[in-house]
């Protein structure tokens, strides 16, 4: 008889076992080698992580009581593999492409990143992930005592072995599942130790299986008649529990978290589903394979009342075959800390992505943006989250006291992670489902579990007999084992089917209600039309392939020459056998910051992860891409007005310098003219001055004739002084203007009569006089002034034959509008801009002008509040006179 | 986003008729998504079996369990098939873009 130290020493020597072969796979993964580690076969046993101690030891006892039931467990999920390429390789594609963490990460991303969602599917984890930590540690617990009884040195408590069996599967827990923080969260470890398991448990009960049809029944002949002879030998399973299980366990399947870490986050390549798809339920079927027949020698040999849970054990022990039970002891022991762990992990993951770093961020206020902090404090987090969740089953347990049969525990675990699976599959396949919906399907279906499921088999200290009897206020329609009424069905199925058929009617009616967000909407086109828009993952690709692509990209951002360096200068860091460096994190790290000094932290995390993670860029990504993008366009967009600016600022200038050498260039002109206007009379003055001085004898006639020709003279210079004079006042703002009554008309006949005085050859005026009819209240002088300019100009440019002016005079909105147009040639266009400057001349000096005449008239103009324009393109030269209407108003 | 079919180019009509290898992997991917259908339907065949009460005529348990492991066994025997069929077509058409 094996003592119980002798076992102890052998469940020690397992988990050192375990710890080398995890510990080896991590240093093999790490050094890029042991490509097995990521082979199919590894893959299909870290799923039957699936069949836990609850399934190792319960299912005979299930078995021993209702017959086939216990195969309905293992039939779900040969469904859900037979249905992989339709169904898992879609749920593994949007994992490995949206980089999912966890299922709560999956549900969280596909509604548009609600963390509240999240929060509700880690709540839901948790909760029915206790009691089956819980369950595990129960079967340790009992597989334990069995060997205690017959342990005659009686040293065994039970207590404190739970306690040391939690702690240590805690510490193995933390140990490889929060070694390191992978991008992807793959833990080849841990995968590696749980595939060895696989095989020991499935060893384990094959052997046992074997020795009990060929050793006690003595073939399968002879077993298969034992099988029709005992107390279970027909067919005896309900319907409604047959069905409910199958679909139940199939919904479980998908929806564990443990059972999502290894099948969607610590998958390596989405073409190990396609042997997983036959070696899965092949693995199944071997475990259930001789579950009946252990059940059935074990209801003959085993003593009345003895539990059927532990058949497995207690079987091959009371034939004395103690080697055999030490090996079932090891297999049901390899169930339970595989499942633990894993749960621990996938359960971790969850409770500190969604529930503690959210916490502790919005805490900080933003302070701890060092990547380095937020990686110790999640590793942290997962790692306390571990320890808290063991606990958690630990008191669950003790709570508990370990006495409801194991398979019960594990189904209501099971109804309640299934009310996940309308939001999930939903999800995947409706482009139509959306958070609102996730969110009342998931609390109708968890409340309903509870209502239904969990609190009635908690016992009367929770929920009162009166309440399951009656309804809670007496109300009959909601006894929580008869909902509405409907009476006689077996409690698991009834809540099974209240639960998931409300959740799934709340899901798909809130979802037709509610109206997505845009990023939702992005994310459900991004995960039902997943294989459109991301192509086949092609395995594990080389990692110098990776460091080639990596040097082709930076070389178009940075340019060959800095790329070429940079690459050198890291491959000569990492030892340098090869030209190009390997992508070690390191690396990548700084090649990152390399490329986001030039494209954007976002961008370059974008570039760099498509090539060396293989995932595609997620909607998070693209909207901060998108955000670097719209701050660059906005950058330059300013970038951009401003040289607009600049250029008019230029353009301004330029014209400016031109007016001003123009300006110059008249100036000299002007003076020149000035001089020469100033000597013609002073040459003649001082000649005919000399002449009357100097000669005598000049007759009264001559002196005469002399002397009005000085005066003349003398005339003519002192108006163009007056001129000068007159046009420097103006400017200067000292003149006064002596407003005065008259209409248009008046004005304008006072004007030319004084300069058409005397005119040869005559100018003819066309005039409308009944427009003229207009009041004016202004300086009558000065306007007249205006009028006399612009009709001798008129009358001294016109080069037509038979020159004639053409006066106008309208009211155009409170302004009046007088325009002087001749039929000669006009202004030429580059003249223009420059008649109303001052000594501007057109056409050189043959009228012998000052050309002061239209610059006065413009310094006139504006005392009046007016203006005077050049008219291009009619004809002639005209001339633009306005006035505004107020000094009328003001004169009536 | 537009659904599969809509994707394509409005100017190039696609072929009515598949080449005979393009034609074999739709039916393979057809065959696929049956196999759980025809799992489903083998499992709920024991519903049909008298349970309880007719002991007489009942179904004995070893008939059920050879009926409910053959037809396992035949399930994962045809997944075994359409894996390495599936594997097949993988390799001999790598490049080609996959559609239903």
């Amino acid at each position: 008889m094996a003592t119980l130290n002798v076992l102890i020493l052998v469940c020690l020597g397992y988990v050192v076992l375990l710890f080398g072969v995890a510990f080896a796979a991590d240093r093999m993964a790490a050094a890029g080698r042991g490509a097995w580690l990521r082979s199919p076969l590894i893959y299909t046993l870290s799923l039957s992580i699936y069949c836990t101690a609850w399934t190792f030891y319960g299912a005979v006892g299930n078995a021993a009581r209702s017959g086939l039931e216990f195969v309905t467990i293992y039939l779900g999920p040969t469904l859900v593999m037979l249905s992989w390429w339709w169904g898992l390789r879609k749920l593994v594609r949007v994992g490995r492409t949206q980089r999912v963490t966890s299922i709560a990460d999956l549900i969280s991303s596909r509604y548009g990143k609600s963390n509240t969602l999240a929060i509700c599917v880690t709540i839901l984890a948790v909760l029915g992930g206790t009691p089956y930590i819980a369950l595990q540690l129960q079967s340790i617990t009992l597989s334990f005592s069995i060997f205690a009884e017959a342990d005659p040195s009686g040293l065994y408590r039970e207590g404190s072995s739970v306690f040391w069996v939690a702690a240590g599967l805690a510490v193995f827990a933390i140990l490889f599942g929060t070694r390191n923080l992978d991008a992807n969260e793959r833990h080849h470890g841990v995968v590696t130790a749980i595939a060895l398991e696989s095989v020991v448990k499935l060893f384990a009960l094959l052997a046992v299986g074997v020795f009990v049809v060929w050793g006690v029944a003595g073939g399968i002949g002879p077993m298969m008649d034992r099988i029709d002879a005992s107390e279970i030998g027909q067919w005896n399973v309900d319907a409604g529990r047959w069905t409910t299980f199958i679909f139940l366990s199939a919904a479980a399947f998908i929806c564990l978290p443990r059972m999502f870490q290894v099948m969607v986050v610590e998958n390596a390549d989405e073409g190990h589903l396609r042997t997983a798809a036959w070696a899965f339920p092949l693995y199944l079927l071997l475990m259930s394979l001789f579950v009946v027949p252990i059940a059935v020698v074990g209801l003959d040999l085993m003593p009345e009342g003895s539990n059927p849970d532990l058949f497995v054990l207690t079987v091959p022990l009371s034939q004395g075959n103690d080697w055999l039970a030490m090996l079932s002891f090891i297999g049901g022991f390899s169930s339970a800390t595989s499942m633990v762990i894993v749960t621990a992990m996938a359960l971790s993951t969850m409770v500190s992505n969604h529930l503690v770093m959210p916490i502790w961020l919005s805490t900080q206020g933003g302070a701890g943006s060092v990547s380095g902090d937020v990686r110790n404090v999640v590793l942290m987090a997962r790692r306390v989250s571990i320890a808290v969740i063991m606990a958690l089953g630990y008191y669950y347990y003790r709570l508990s006291g370990g006495g409801a049969a194991l398979a019960s525990i594990g189904l209501v675990a099971f109804a309640g992670i299934s009310q996940i699976l309308p939001a999930l599959v939903g999800g995947l396949f409706w482009r139509g489902a959306t958070r609102t919906g996730a969110l009342v399907g998931l609390t109708v279906g968890f409340v309903l579990w509870i209502y239904t499921l969990l609190l009635p088999g908690m016992g009367g200290a929770i929920m009162p007999d009166s309440v399951l009897q009656n309804g809670p206020f007496g109300w009959g329609w909601l006894r929580p084992r008869a909902l509405f009424g409907i009476e006689g069905m077996d409690p698991m199925v009834h809540s099974v089917m209240w639960s998931l058929a409300l959740n799934t009617a709340a899901f798909c009616a809130a979802s037709l209600l509610s109206f997505p967000s845009p990023l939702e909407r992005l994310q459900g086109a991004q995960f039902v039309n997943v294989f459109d828009h991301s192509v086949s993952p092609a395995g594990w690709t080389g990692s110098v392939a990776q460091s080639e692509d990596l040097m082709i990209m930076t070389q178009r951002i940075l340019g060959s020459g800095p790329a070429q360096e940079f690459f050198q200068h890291e491959a000569e860091a990492q030892g340098g056998r090869t030209s190009l460096p390997e992508p070690t994190p390191g690396f990548l790290e700084r090649l990152e910051r390399e490329l986001s000094g030039s494209v954007g932290a976002a961008t370059a995390h974008a570039m760099i992860g498509q090539i060396v993670g293989g995932s595609s860029v997620s909607v998070e990504d693209l909207l901060a891409v998108a955000d670097e993008s719209a701050e660059l366009l906005e950058y330059s967009s300013q970038l951009e007005a401003k040289s607009a600016e600049l250029s008019r600022t230029a353009r301004q200038l330029r014209e400016a310098n031109t007016k001003l050498t123009q300006i110059s260039e008249q100036k000299d002109g002007f003076l020149s003219q000035v001089s020469h206007e100033l000597r013609t009379p002073m040459t003649s003055i001082r000649a005919f001055s000399e002449i009357m001085r100097d000669t005598d004898g000049l007759s009264a006639e001559e002196q005469t004739r002399y002397a009005a020709i000085i005066h003349d003279e003398a005339l003519r210079l002192t108006r163009l002084l007056d001129d000068l004079l007159d046009l420097s006042v103006l400017e200067s703002g000292r003149v006064s203007l002596n407003m005065g009554g008259d209409t248009l008309g008046s004005i304008l006949d006072r004007a030319v009569s004084s300069s058409l005085a005397g005119s040869h050859p005559k100018l003819r005026i066309r005039r409308s006089r009944p427009s003229e009819r207009i009041p004016l209240n202004t300086d009558l002088d000065r306007l007249g002034q205006v009028f006399i300019n612009l009709i001798s100009n008129a009358q001294k440019y016109c080069d037509a034959d038979e020159p004639v002016l053409t006066i106008s005079a309208h009211d155009v909105g409170g302004q009046v509008v007088i325009d002087f147009t001749d039929n000669g040639s006009g202004i030429p266009p580059e003249a223009q801009s420059m008649v109303f400057e001052k000594f501007a001349r057109v056409g050189g000096d043959k009228a012998g002008g000052a050309g002061l005449g239209l610059a006065i008239c413009r310094e006139i103009m504006q005392r009046l509040g007016g203006e005077i324009s050049y008219l291009p393109g009619q004809g002639g030269a005209a001339f633009r006179v306005r006035l505004p209407l107020a000094h009328r108003q003001a004169a009536q | 986003m537009n659904s599969g079919e809509d994707r394509k180019p409005q100017g190039v009509r696609p072929s009515l008729f598949l080449e005979r290898q393009s034609y074999r992997r739709r039916r393979l991917m057809d065959a696929a998504r049956l196999l759980p259908i025809l799992g489903g339907a083998l499992v709920a065949i024991p519903l049909l079996w008298p349970s309880q009460g007719s002991s007489e005529d009942g179904v004995p348990l070893s008939s059920a369990i050879l009926y409910i492991f053959t037809c396992w066994a035949l399930l994962i025997v045809i997944s075994l098939i359409f894996g390495f069929a599936a594997r097949r077509m993988v390799v001999s058409d790598d490049a080609e873009a996959e559609s239903d």
